[in-house]
């Protein structure tokens, strides 16, 4: 015996005399004083072990066995060597050669669920949206309408995972078209607290309202509804925390609340020590009978804002604004792969009150979209959107400015047609009859989603 | 109104503290209705049961409805397939219903799939193959020999979750097998003139049952699983079965009738309706008169 495997012998003894006491040579023996002693040790262990790991063995073949008599072969039930052995396999057509196993290997066993979202869009309209504004309401820099021509959509990636037995965590990064990245959502969320309570931190979608928290490859249209844009920057995510529980009731109810920085329209600059926005939600929901059911949610959204810019206008103050949305849905037999319909409806109203561009102003403001989604046959739908937002006036000092509508209720409607390769790719075709502004616009916009990794399932 | 949000916090806390502990009986949210009826053989009335599907509704792809939230959050144990059968909608409920016990690696999550062999697991993983399980095809309810293991492991469970019941569980598991070694050599009767028959699927879901009773499956509708077929794939199908003719072509309640019926029209061989699992058919109202009823609908459509 080499001398390397001596020692190496030596350590592994002393490695199992840490765990076995019993077995611990005198402390005060010199190793090599006493190697043979040693060696009987280890080969005592040695054959310990391999009783217990024949023991083992052989307990574990008698379960194999046992198990494999249970599936394969119940007391009276045919084993599958009595069948005729098929004379031919099943015929599969057109289907490429199998592929050898797929093995992970140990260093990315571990690795988080990584999901990627593209999509590209094509719009062309009849105005110019450069310029395009929605009559009476400063809108954020991301509100604004798509841009013309062959576009590539915002590219999502997810990376998901659970952290440890408590907690989970989800980073979505999005690849905006001119080459910006920036960290949609990245939270981390609770798993195991008690009473049905989940808690939530990092930066993520609000609660609030029924579309709200949705990332944008999931969304009924291709864009957000009128009020969404004009009221929440298209929907209104930011830093904080949040506090969901979830009643044990027989039908769902689920109460929650966040708190945020205060970064995000309607709010801005949050850059203080009180949270900027503060929000309330109430989600409640259940089956009416097989075929159908409904959610029902009331949101509350207040939200400070200090020097925030919407285009060179700058507000002062705060947003109140409650939500009251309807969702109702159907499939028959509560079966939605061939047929199903969704109809969702938001009533939003508020009030804002600060002041714009130093003049001090106070306005109560309001909106509402109703939209359906009917899948017809298999793979095929087809949506019908209206939106509008009422005519909410200026002070006679902010006539002509943002917040200035002309008299003008915006409102739009729009059609769409999609078509679904699968669950994971879909083609769309949009028309918006946008009545936004006092001059009315056409959009014709085509888009294309695919979704591919482990994506996880949306919510209803 | 920052008081009032507190105020809304301060009462949800008060309203869990109120929450009296659900009654003694174990909470069961079972995905599919045959692990529903499975786990009242097994449960009787020491169990209280929720099925979160109709045997109309494809397993598959459920919505993620408010309703089965709510019924997950008093859940003790979950009882669904596994073997990703449900990947489409289940993670979302367990994730929203906030209930640790039945969170992933907890001792409320049983899986059936676990407790069988699966067969037709898959050597590549690529969305390109369709909707796909890694694990094996996950549809283990079509062979009722599967209720004797998993019926077995369920008891187990039953009794490690409500030790004072445990005796129960193991008295009606002992009666259930029994009970079920009788009807296996029943079926095994009556289904001897299926032995060997050829027959073509919809969705590759009866490989177990093709395995209990021996039959052969010739050809399936679906391109792929999951992946419903092109009329072109269909004309494919029909110069197979001229070359290699079938008795029946099956599908599950809950698929669409339409290919079945198609490709049986032109080859002149009958498209047979099985209920796949309670509730896919009016006859099969319980654990036996599921496979009765899967068995006579098959043995007509030999005649």
């Amino acid at each position: 015996m080499r001398l390397g495997a001596r020692l190496a012998i030596v350590a592994v003894t002393a490695l199992f005399s840490i765990g076995r006491p019993a077995l611990a040579a005198p402390p005060q023996t010199p190793p090599a004083a006493d190697l043979a002693t040693l060696q009987q040790q280890l080969n005592a262990l040695r054959s310990e072990y391999d009783a217990k790991i024949g023991n083992l063995e052989t307990r574990l073949k008698a379960a194999e066995d046992r198990a494999a008599a249970a599936t394969a072969a119940a007391p009276v039930a045919t084993a599958a060597a009595d069948a005729p052995p098929p004379a031919e396999g099943e015929v599969v057509i057109a289907e490429a050669a199998p592929e050898p196993m797929v093995h992970t290997s140990s260093a990315n066993a571990m690795n988080p669920g990584i999901s990627v979202v593209l999509n590209g869009n094509y719009v062309a309209t009849s105005h110019d949206p450069a310029g395009a504004r929605i009559a009476g309401f400063p809108l954020s820099a991301d509100a604004g309408p798509f841009s013309r021509g062959f576009s590539l959509g915002e590219s999502e990636v997810t990376l998901a995972a659970s952290v440890d037995p408590y907690f989970a965590a989800n980073l979505t990064a999005t690849f905006g078209r001119d080459d910006t990245v920036s960290v949609e959502e990245a939270y981390v969320q609770t798993t195991t607290l008690p009473a049905g309570f989940t808690l939530k931190a990092g930066r993520f979608f609000s609660a609030i309202g029924y579309l709200n928290e949705r990332h944008a490859h999931n969304w009924s249209f291709i864009d957000m509804p009128l009020p969404y844009r004009a009221l929440l920057g298209v929907q209104y995510g930011d830093d904080g925390v949040q506090v969901r529980w979830l009643a044990p009731t027989p039908f769902f109810l689920e109460v929650g609340g966040e708190l945020y920085r205060g970064d995000h329209f309607p709010a801005g600059n949050g850059d203080r020590n009180k949270p900027g926005t503060e929000t309330a939600f109430v989600h409640a929901g259940a089956d009416i009978n097989d075929d159908s059911s409904w959610l029902a949610v009331a949101s509350y959204i207040h939200a400070d804002a200090s020097k925030r810019d919407t285009g060179g206008d700058i507000f002062d103050g705060n947003t109140d604004l409650g939500i009251l949305s309807g969702v109702y849905k159907w499939a028959p037999g509560g079966n939605p792969t061939q047929r199903n319909l969704t109809l969702s409806g938001e009533y939003f109203f508020g009030r804002q009150d600060g002041t714009f561009n130093a003049v001090p102003t106070r306005r109560n403001e309001n909106g509402w979209y109703a939209q359906g989604v009917y899948q017809f046959t298999q793979r095929w739908s087809a949506g019908l959107r209206y939106a509008r937002l009422g005519d909410v006036g200026a002070p006679l000092t902010l006539t002509g400015s943002a917040l200035d509508g002309f008299g003008h209720a915006p409102s739009a409607v729009t059609g769409l047609l999609e078509y679904d390769s699968s669950e994971f790719g879909r083609f769309r075709v949009q028309y918006t009859r946008d009545m936004a502004e006092r001059r009315d616009n056409d959009e014709l916009m085509l888009q294309y989603t695919v979704v591919y990794g482990p994506h996880g399932a949306h919510r209803y | 109104m920052r008081k009032a949000i507190l105020g809304a916090l301060g009462a949800a806390l008060l309203a869990t503290g109120a929450a009296s502990p659900a009654a003694a009986a174990l909470q069961v949210f079972a995905c599919e209705p045959e692990w529903a009826a499975l786990a009242h053989e097994i449960g009787g009335d020491k169990v209280s049961i929720y099925a979160a599907t109709t045997g109309v509704q494809d397993p598959h792809l459920i919505q993620a409805r408010p309703s089965l939230i709510s019924k997950a959050r008093t859940a003790d144990l979950t009882v669904c397939t596994g073997a990703e059968l449900e990947i489409g909608w289940l993670p979302m409920i367990v994730s929203q219903s906030a209930n640790k016990k039945i969170a992933p690696g907890q001792r409320g999550v049983f899986q059936p799939t676990d407790y069988v062999k699966l067969l037709e697991t898959p050597a590549s993983l690529d969305r390109s193959q369709g909707d796909i399980h890694a694990g094996g095809n996950p549809h283990i309810q079509s062979d009722p020999r599967n209720m004797l293991p998993v019926g077995k492991a369920l008891a187990d469970r039953f009794a490690e979750l409500d030790p004072a019941n445990a005796a129960t569980y193991r008295a009606r598991y002992a009666a259930f097998a029994t009970n079920w070694t009788a009807a296996l050599k029943k079926w095994q009767t009556e289904a001897a003139p299926l032995r060997g028959v050829s027959i073509a699927v919809q969705h590759r879901s009866w490989v177990y049952l093709e395995n209990w009773l021996g039959l052969h499956r010739v050809v399936a509708l679906e391109p792929k699983p999951g992946v419903p077929p092109s009329s072109g794939y269909l004309a494919q199908v029909l110069e197979v079965l001229k070359k290699q003719p079938v008795k029946m072509i099956i599908r599950a309640a809950y698929e669409d009738e339409r290919p079945s019926e198609f490709v049986g029209g032109r080859a002149g061989v009958p498209a047979v309706m099985l209920p796949y699992t309670i509730g896919g058919s009016d006859q099969a109202k319980d654990l036996h008169s599921l496979y009765d009823d899967t068995i006579n609908r098959m043995l007509k459509a030999l005649k």
